[in-house]
């Protein structure tokens, strides 16, 4: 009795004091129940009820954003989890061995926590180091490069001492020695470009602007006619252009930090190595549209990089590059913050990231209004991606004619491409937009792949005899994911495995996303065991365009592009797997299955269907 | 308002209201555009995306896309009425609907779209969860086996009854309405006679001892289907 009074009081105190460093402001949810999470191993029901009266909101609205991230939980989770990635390219890289090693060492399955309550063990999609796969989370530490030896002894090491950064050896390159990092990853740059990668004289690039008015500094942009890194390629200046127009009180720079297309790890080695170009990027964008406030969304897995980040923020304030009079320009002030998501893929898309920012579940909103009218707390906001940010200042460094003089025609400039998977190189590429695919490869070491999947999961399968296409918004467009099958892959399993992906990162809001994925995927693996006919080509086919065109947000309006695109260039692939069926009945129905329970539950067999 | 912006839907003009969604302006002109999560004195929600329609070439969804002067949408085509029919069929096989004994068939706003496109058994296999029942409350029902996530619910206990009793929980398939408590609708404030209890579309939540009141043969959607009313202004207008 007095033991569960404790826990309550000790619980109220801690609660009270979180929500009141957040400002009992109910839009900080995020980070109120991240501290909640980070202190007590999960939110319970009581805390939920505490936090609803501490922001002034109901306990159910705290359920809602509890439930949807995959970092927070309701139910008590161990001191440490191990969060081991099961993306593709760390199932090729042998995550099963590692996943068996873990259980094995510390005596549980996946999803329990040992009996200590010490350490619990769990799969997570794509943590952003396919480069140095298998990779895993211990809290926020990452460790890289696993294999079964490591996995016990990391198992053996902590059970020894709880630390997950006692797990860290040999520190990565770069600023991953950093003493704010001290990380075992590896930046695994393999092209420096002249754009994002090459070196910079901080201050330069917002001195410069700030000296001209904003008006030219968006039609710098313009001209330097930069699009979108994040992969859907919208043009900066315009949406900037908005964004200033639009009507508000405030107006707010959001940059995308959530890299979370699988096999994409670029915005890392950005975070990591370039945050000065990325912070300038961010204030100039904040002088253009007539802003004070800027929010970084970094990623729950990229955590690790936070107290460095910080600490680049805290500098570029002492500099005069953020604060008030930025560059001593009188009148403009900029900061930013950093908003830690939660483990959600979906908060990569814009309108999500701005819910999640706001403290509500990673929903996406419906437009229009579009974010550069009504965004961040519905204020005209301007959504961009880490590398856009990079680009930005380094056209005002150095001028859009220079910007413009790489690339292509439509896709000026470079992009950065993490590449992955069955390659001798695996690592980041800043190259020139325009380029082959081929000559990717080539770089990569790749001589022998199967199939490129260009942009990840909702990106789209490609196959050898169109390995000649370029990388650009026109032709092959990608956020920077570029992974690599070799020989002994098989294109429809990589197809269900990215199926599985959107089943489990589908916010679930609109009906084609939530249940059309489940569908396709169901049919998909019919299929792999043998048990399609030609008929679930159409089916897979008609399923996936309704999906495509009627859902909500483009996660749903690419969630099907794993099996179309393989549909389209690997139709022999499903060709072989299907059989026209003798009879034109094909029962979809498993009785025996079915049955299962009932003859569990009643302890007989069936009359009928058991021989 | 007047009526100032033009557009077109199937061919045929249609005068709007500036700010108007294309389900607004299309239900003032007697066009049935079908639909599930919306509801007139609702906030847009755009859920179901069984309204979809063309808009100027892009899809979007009647019921949250604002009307532009010149507009063109197609809403009664072959390829929409096929995406809207494999919506319905989802939401179907989606969750376990038993229409032989709900109480709400015949007043089913999924059953009476069902049949008004034609579908008698959907070409998806069924999924078959295993979803809750919480009949804790002395007057109120919820099973979770029919609900189609639609939010009606809590739009109206938010902004109608300013309760907010239900909200969503947990992200994908495993998304779900929960209630304002620990666990049972008892403990929250809801009302029988609030606007949440009969605003569901479907039988997810009902009120108790109610069931079967309406003899077949006079229920809502027994003698015409869905979206008849809105059809009839069209007949009425013309004549």
């Amino acid at each position: 009795m007095n033991e569960t009074l404790g826990i309550t009081e000790a619980l109220e105190v801690a609660i009270k004091e979180i929500c009141e460093a957040c400002g009992n402001d109910r839009t900080r949810m995020v980070d109120i129940v991240r501290a909640v999470q980070d202190r007590f191993g999960c939110v319970p029901s009581q805390a939920m009820d505490l936090i609803a009266r501490e922001v002034g909101t109901h306990r159910v609205e705290v359920e809602s954003v509890v439930s949807f991230y995959a970092f927070l939980s309701k139910t008590p989770k161990g001191k440490i989890v191990i969060r081991l990635c099961n993306g593709i390219i760390d199932k090729m890289h042998g995550c099963r061995r590692v996943a068996n090693a873990f259980s094995a060492a510390l005596g549980i399955n996946f999803g329990q926590t040992t009996p200590d309550g010490a350490i619990s063990l769990e799969y997570t999609p794509c943590i952003g180091m396919c480069d140095q796969a298998p990779a895993a989370l211990v809290n926020d530490v990452v460790v890289t490069h696993l294999s079964s030896d490591s996995a016990w002894e990391i198992t053996r090491n902590l059970k020894k001492h709880l630390d997950p950064r006692r797990l860290v050896h040999n520190l990565g390159g770069g600023n991953n020695a950093h003493e704010l990092v001290q990380a075992m990853v590896a930046n695994n740059i393999r092209k420096v470009g002249p754009v994002i990668l090459a070196e910079m004289s901080p201050g330069e690039a917002i001195g410069k602007a700030v000296a001209m008015s904003p008006a030219e500094v968006i039609r710098y942009v313009k001209t330097a006619r930069l699009r979108g890194r994040g992969g859907a390629g919208f043009p900066t200046g315009m949406k900037w252009e908005f964004t200033r127009a639009a009507p508000g009180e405030e107006r707010y720079v959001l940059c995308n930090a959530d890299e979370g297309e699988p096999g994409t790890f670029k915005d890392r080695v950005i975070l990591t190595e370039r945050p000065d170009l990325l912070f300038e990027g961010m204030a100039i964008a904040g002088y253009a549209i007539g802003s004070s406030k800027g929010v970084v969304y970094l990623r729950g897995e990229y955590a690790y990089l936070r107290r460095f980040l910080e600490h680049v923020l805290a500098e570029h304030r002492s500099k005069g590059l953020l604060g008030d009079n930025v560059c001593g320009k009188q009148g403009f002030n900029f900061d930013i913050r950093i908003q830690m998501g939660a483990g959600s893929y979906i908060c990569g898309e814009e309108t999500a990231l701005i819910s999640s920012c706001e403290g509500l579940r990673g929903d996406p909103k419906n437009r229009p209004p579009f974010p550069a009218r009504k965004g961040y707390l519905g204020m005209p906001t301007t959504v961009n991606n880490v590398e856009t940010f990079c680009c930005v200042a380094r056209i005002l460094e150095k001028g859009p004619g220079w910007f413009a003089q790489f690339g292509s025609k439509g896709s000026p400039g470079t992009k950065l491409l993490s590449v992955a998977g069955d390659c001798m190189s695996p690592g980041v590429y800043e190259l020139p937009f325009g380029i082959q695919l081929r000559e990717v490869l080539r770089l990569a070491g790749a001589a022998d792949a199967i199939a490129v999947q260009v942009g990840g999961p909702s990106g789209q399968m490609v196959a050898p005899g169109e390995f000649h296409r370029t990388i650009c918004y026109d032709d092959l467009a990608t956020g920077g994911s570029i992974m690599v099958f070799g020989p002994d892959r098989h294109v429809l399993a990589v197809a269900a495995e990215f199926m599985d992906f959107f089943i489990e990162e589908s916010c679930g809001y609109c009906t084609p996303c939530r249940v059309g994925n489940v569908l396709l995927k169901q049919r998909l693996e019919q299929i792999i065991q043998g048990k399609g006919e030609p008929a679930d080509l159409d089916y897979l086919q008609q399923l996936g365009e309704t999906v495509k065109t009627t859902s909500r947000c483009g996660l749903g309006q690419t969630s099907p592009n794993p099996i179309l695109s393989t549909l389209k260039n690997f139709r022999p692939a499903y060709e072989a797997l299907v059989t026209e069926q003798e009879e034109a009945f094909q029962p979809s129905f498993d009785v025996q299955a079915a049955l299962s329970e009932s003859r569990e539950i009643t302890g007989r067999r069936s009359v009928l269907f058991d021989a | 308002m007047s009526k100032t912006v033009t557009f077109m839907i199937d061919g045929v003009e249609i005068q709007g209201c500036p700010g108007q969604t294309i389900m607004e302006a299309a239900d003032e002109a007697g066009i049935y555009i079908p639909r599930l999560c919306s509801r007139n004195g609702l906030a847009p929600y755009g859920a179901c995306r069984v309204c979809t329609v063309i808009a100027n070439g892009r899809p979007q969804a009647a019921c949250t896309q604002p009307i532009m002067p010149g507009m063109v949408v197609e809403n009664d085509t072959e390829e929409i009425l096929r995406l809207r029919r494999d919506l319905i069929e989802m939401l179907f096989v989606e969750g376990n609907h038993f229409c032989m004994f709900c109480e709400k068939s015949g007043n089913c706003e999924l059953q009476a779209l069902a049949y008004r496109f034609g579908i008698t058994a959907p070409k998806h296999p069924y999924l078959f969860p295993k979803r809750d029942l919480d009949a804790s409350h002395p007057d109120i029902l919820i099973d979770h086996d029919r609900c189609i996530l639609c939010a009606r619910c809590i739009r109206a206990s938010r902004d109608l009854d300013g309760k907010n009793v239900f909200q969503f929980v947990g992200r994908g398939p495993h998304r779900k309405v929960a209630v304002n408590a620990e666990a049972n609708l008892r403990d929250t404030d809801i009302d029988v006679t609030d606007e949440a209890v009969s605003v569901c579309p479907v039988g997810a939540i009902l009120k108790k001892r109610v069931g079967y009141a309406v003899p077949i043969g006079r229920r809502d959607y027994d003698h015409k289907p869905i979206g008849s009313d809105i059809e009839a202004r069209q007949a009425a207008g013309s004549e």
